[in-house]
């Protein structure tokens, strides 16, 4: 359908797209994490792609890369969604912030930063967002246990 | 100016800045602050110069309980993500099930969710702007639309079986059929709602002090709303005409004919205006279905998707197996990746599920309208006063269920 906008993409990014697919309709294009931000401004002022609709993570223990960073891009000039992913290493889990380009990507990357500990580098105000500060860990890796429990905080003032 | 303590502790006073103005809490027990949001504001006067908005209070886990459970159980946990229109949570997650596993319910499956979609919205807008309007002191407003609420939820409950919490949704298919008064029942709620929805209109879409209170109030701009992924009624209002219905149409919803309705001006009285033109739509896009609606079955046929008849279990050794294997193991979606949004009351809401094979979702991500929305609040209330921030507030219609799942 629509694939001519992937193309543009990977020859834009030769070296840096690892793979593109499309399952169930959907259209993806994975991209080494360093030129994520690059390859995100590239569809927002080339491509025409206005919407940052979404963006997330999803642990994939014990892969190694072991996140994925998921961005879901919506263009309203062309009615037509992306999704594009990085891999991110536990080692290094650090990827350039999108706020710059979005000013919505900052609260879903503090839920990111939160339930997965990637951080955001350029981010203007990285910390917890849902959970409270003083929690140990980030709940949605897949090795934090989903009945652990932690000790109740001291009130603050 | 939520404390209600007689007496103050010694030491109490409002933190000062050195150039004179002030920090303020504004919740989380605030009565417009919808039990759960606490904005840090530093005024200025009565101007609010800065605004932190901080949310979190009720985070409940919602996406790391579904990863442990089969994807038919977390259909009653979608309830409870926006708990005002819950059917279309159920939607949205069967849509997304259903994209995964390449499936389609049958016609009249997808023309009923399209009804409780609808019935849905209206009461995610009735809620909204009822309860916007009890807090600008318009408190008939308020009874007038929940009691038109009150019709729609009993009308969902009659199909479904519970007004808030209806789970109504399976992958396939749904848990049982419209009753057989549907119809009648259903124009006979509508009735009301026309009803009670034009003296509500009367009462506020030409009142002085509700039009005073919404009109330039919360402004935001079309570049900014779509910067800060607005969707909804938020992002229609600045006279973006986004909906999923239109844009990437789901079910059935290309089969009807609605308008979008736009704003123009980004600020609270539009999006006003576009919730009330919206309940019209979608009480147009209900009438048309339940003319249109097919006979047939509501499920799927194959009983790898859904659990089969209780006579075929009890009658069939097939039957009795698919039974046994979809209770324990659940459905079992193909390896891969979808991301399915619906256009629910508040905007787009997206489901974003990864499949290792299993009967469990390896991840299940929701996107959330209002995050976006509570997001945007601080640009949204600046330079504005304290006293609009209560109508912004209610006018972005933060769900918290949705808002921290």
């Amino acid at each position: 359908m629509t694939t001519y906008l992937l193309e543009a993409l990977k020859s834009k990014f030769p070296a840096a797209v690892l793979e593109t697919s499309a399952f169930r309709g959907d259209e993806t294009a994975v991209v080494k994490k360093e030129v994520l931000k690059e390859a995100a401004a590239f569809l927002k002022d080339e491509l025409g792609f206005d919407f940052l609709m979404d963006l997330t993570a999803a642990d994939y223990l014990p892969r190694e890369p072991r996140f994925e960073l998921v961005c879901h891009f919506y263009s309203t000039k062309h009615n037509y969604r992306l999704r594009l992913k990085c891999p991110v290493g536990a080692d290094d889990a650090r990827v350039d912030s999108l706020t710059p380009l979005w000013a919505g990507a900052n609260w879903f990357e503090r839920e990111v930063y939160d339930m997965f500990g990637i951080k955001f580098e350029g981010h203007p105000d990285l910390r917890r967002i849902l959970m409270y500060d003083g929690f140990e860990g980030h709940p949605l890796r897949k090795d934090y246990p989903l009945k652990k429990r932690q000790p109740r905080i001291t009130h603050r003032d | 100016m939520e404390n209600t303590k007689t007496e103050l502790p010694k030491n109490w006073s409002l933190e000062t800045l050195e150039d004179g103005r002030m920090v303020l809490n504004m919740g989380p027990s605030h009565p417009a602050m919808h039990g759960i949001v606490r904005v840090l504001l530093t005024v200025d006067g009565e101007r609010v110069t800065d605004a932190d908005v901080e949310i979190g209070y009720l985070h409940r886990g919602f996406e790391k309980t579904c990863e442990n459970v089969t994807y038919n159980q977390c259909v009653p946990y979608t309830d409870r993500l926006n708990y005002v229109s819950p059917f279309i949570n159920n939607v949205g997650f069967a849509l997304a099930v259903e994209k995964l596993m390449g499936v389609q319910a049958p016609a009249r499956a997808q023309y009923i969710r399209v009804i409780m979609s609808e019935i849905s919205r209206m009461t995610d807008h009735l809620t909204c702007i009822g309860a916007n309007a009890m807090e600008l002191s318009a408190f008939t407003v308020y009874f007038y639309l929940i009691n038109a609420r009150e019709a729609l939820y009993r009308l969902g409950d009659s199909a479904a079986g519970g007004r808030i919490t209806p789970a109504y949704t399976r992958v396939g298919g749904l848990t049982r059929d419209l009753p057989p008064d549907f119809k009648r029942d259903a124009a006979e709620a509508f009735k009301l709602v026309r009803k009670n929805l034009a003296d509500s209109g009367k009462l506020l879409t030409r009142n002085r002090i509700f039009y005073d209170r919404l009109h330039n109030t919360g402004h935001i701009s079309k570049e900014d709303a779509v910067s800060l992924s607005f969707t909804g009624p938020a992002l229609r209002s600045t006279g973006v005409p986004f909906d999923v219905r239109k844009a990437t149409p789901y079910l059935v919803y290309d089969r009807f004919d609605f308008d979008i309705p736009v704003g123009s001006n980004g600020d609270n009285y539009d999006r006003y205006l576009v919730r009330m033109e919206e309940l019209l739509q979608s009480m147009r896009i209900v009438e048309q279905a339940l003319a249109q609606l097919p006979d047939g079955p509501i499920n799927h046929p194959d009983f790898n998707v859904i659990l089969p008849p209780k006579e075929e279990v009890y009658g069939n050794i097939e039957a009795l197996m698919a039974h046994f294997k979809l209770t324990f193991e659940g459905v079992k979606p193909p390896k891969g990746e979808v991301y399915q949004a619906v256009e629910g009351g508040n905007g787009e809401v997206g489901f974003y599920i990864v499949s290792d094979g299993t009967g469990k979702p390896w991840r299940l991500r929701v996107r959330p309208p209002c995050f976006a929305l509570t997001g945007g609040l601080p640009r949204m209330i600046k330079g504005g006063y304290i006293a609009d921030i209560v109508a912004t507030f209610g006018q972005i219609n933060m769900i918290g269920g949705e808002l921290e799942r």
